[in-house]
């Protein structure tokens, strides 16, 4: 039997690229992400149809939101693509570590929710004709730490929400309340970064301090969900 | 427990009765509010009580989450009595008693909050067997949640004549009291809509993702004042002495009240668990030998 740390890396690899393999396959979660996104912008495009200098002060908002309810999108698939066929009892009856499984599955997400947003960032200053005044290099830790917060807490409840009667309607109401102040973080430091108005280091550290907390929190209870009976 | 539940439902309603009188015609009237500021001996009470219930609900869904293994017993234990010391050793450091009193603490009342955290852990985790710490984190969860209701409700009826708003986003307290209540009734929804063997699982699990949310919600806004008055007991608000009487007064009264409602709320779950336990086992044509096996039978009754 190879040592647990190795084997920690190994499952949790192989689950990874099981995963995007899948995901270049089909493009299910990625296609429903990106769709669900661009109308989402559309709608805001419509029904705000702000200047330049107001949109500085909503885009941070519209950005968020437009994403936070794409990942939902993406986040209920990834357990729910394991019911099929019974994977996840596979998984639970192997000797394989649970935290594997569930890094795997945050990181996956997180990579596809990060290419949702490349891909729609550019769509935003589009429509919204946006200028950034302050110091842009700051959207990047921003939006990593924003994606991660948002994908290790959904991943999590999106593995509790399965087990649900109503699966794909839980997940965002587990997920919203939780997320608030990283939402809070995200919105405020992104809307801070573009109107150059105060600093976005606080709401950098908040993330921070966010992504530690809750990535510990899931890893230590993850075992706990997934053999829940 | 049918007998003795009237006698103190009468007792708690006279008790109420009497603190409604003081607060509406005994307590002196606010030199600046008027008759107004009388909601306050509602809305602090049941802000006060909801935070208890919440922190009961927390303590008991981690004991339930320890108490699956006995090597998770024995970390958590030892986590709890960690943070107990850590927390009154810190209350006494300069650096961090000035950090208080700049957010309106007093230091001795953080040092109470602390020594509350291992003690009511021990207690309730010697008072409740495994199965009944989730009843009693159900029980509290949906009594705090009424009683936090009441504070959202009873708040912006006072703010709207005194701070000439109903809400004032971005206040620190009053956007942590609404996370809660929101992270509580998802609380509430998940234990509604799972099934019935992973429920109590999964509910521990988002109550201590709630617990910890709590403190980043109030890191969040640290940036924004509050317009909130400051705490008269433990901060750095002050109150009339016949006010602060009548306040303390009506608490009492709200917690007889809530305690009522938990215990009675408290003996139904268990009974309806009961029931559900009876009727699995009568599906599986056993019920003869059911009868002599219920572990929760003679106690609930």
């Amino acid at each position: 039997m190879t040592p647990p740390s190795a084997s920690l890396w190994a499952v949790t690899l192989a689950t990874l690229k099981k995963d995007i393999r899948l995901e270049w396959r089909s493009k299910d979660a990625l296609n429903s992400m990106l769709f669900f996104s661009l109308l989402v912008v559309v709608i805001f495009a419509f029904s705000f149809d702000p200047l330049a200098e107001e949109s500085r002060h909503i885009v941070g908002g519209l950005v968020w939101v437009a994403f936070l309810f794409a990942a939902v999108v993406a986040l209920n698939q990834t357990w729910a693509r394991e019911l099929r066929n019974q994977v996840l009892d596979a998984y639970r009856v192997s000797p394989a570590p649970a935290t594997a499984l569930f890094l795997a599955k945050s990181i996956g997400n997180f990579i596809f929710v990060s290419v949702l947003e490349a891909l729609m960032v550019p769509l935003f200053v589009i429509f919204y004709n946006l200028h950034v005044l302050g110091p842009a290099w700051q959207l990047i830790p921003l939006a990593v730490l924003g994606t991660w917060a948002l994908v290790v807490n959904g991943t999590f409840f999106a593995a509790m929400s399965v087990r649900t009667r109503n699966r794909e309607l839980m997940l965002p109401l587990l997920l919203f309340p939780i997320s608030i102040p990283a939402v809070l973080g995200m919105v405020a430091g992104t809307t801070a970064v573009l109107t150059g108005d105060n600093p976005a280091h606080f709401y950098i550290v908040l993330l921070l301090t966010y992504d530690v907390v809750f990535t510990t929190a899931s890893l230590a209870l993850f075992e706990t969900i997934l053999h829940a009976e | 427990m049918k007998r003795i539940f009237p006698i103190l439902a009468a007792l708690t309603a006279v008790f109420l009765a009497y603190a409604t009188y003081r607060n509406l015609v005994l307590a002196p009237t606010d030199a600046l509010q008027g008759d107004v500021y009388r909601i306050i001996y509602y809305h602090v009470p049941s802000a006060w009580t909801a935070f208890l219930l919440f922190f009961i609900n927390f303590i008991a869904s981690v004991q339930y989450l320890a108490s699956a293994k006995p090597s998770r017993q024995a970390v958590a234990k030892w986590v709890v009595i960690a943070i107990g010391v850590v927390g009154v050793v810190a209350t006494f450091l300069p650096q961090v008693q000035g950090q208080l009193k700049s957010i309106g603490m007093r230091p001795s009342a953080m040092t109470t909050t602390v020594i509350m955290i291992p003690l009511a852990y021990f207690l309730i985790g010697k008072w409740f067997s495994r199965e009944r710490l989730d009843v009693l984190a159900v029980t509290s969860a949906e009594v705090g949640v009424v009683f936090c209701t009441i504070v959202l409700v009873t708040g912006p009826i006072w703010a709207r004549p005194v701070w000439g708003i109903w809400w004032a986003p971005g206040d620190i307290r009053l956007t942590s009291t609404l996370v809660l209540w929101l992270i509580y009734v998802s609380y509430l929804l998940l234990r509604r809509f799972s099934s019935s063997a992973q429920t109590q699982m999964l509910a521990a699990a988002l109550a201590v993702f709630g617990a910890l949310d709590v403190p980043l919600v109030y890191f969040s806004i640290w940036f924004f004042r509050t317009q909130h008055p400051q705490p008269v007991i433990g901060g750095s608000g002050s109150m009339d002495p016949r006010m602060l009487q009548t306040l303390l007064i009506s608490w009492l009264a709200f917690l007889c009240f809530a305690l009522l409602v938990c215990w009675s709320r408290f003996r139904l779950e268990l009974l309806k668990r009961e029931v559900e336990e009876l009727y699995a086992l009568e599906s599986l044509g056993s019920a003869a030998e059911v009868k002599a096996s219920l572990p929760l039978q003679r106690s609930a009754r």
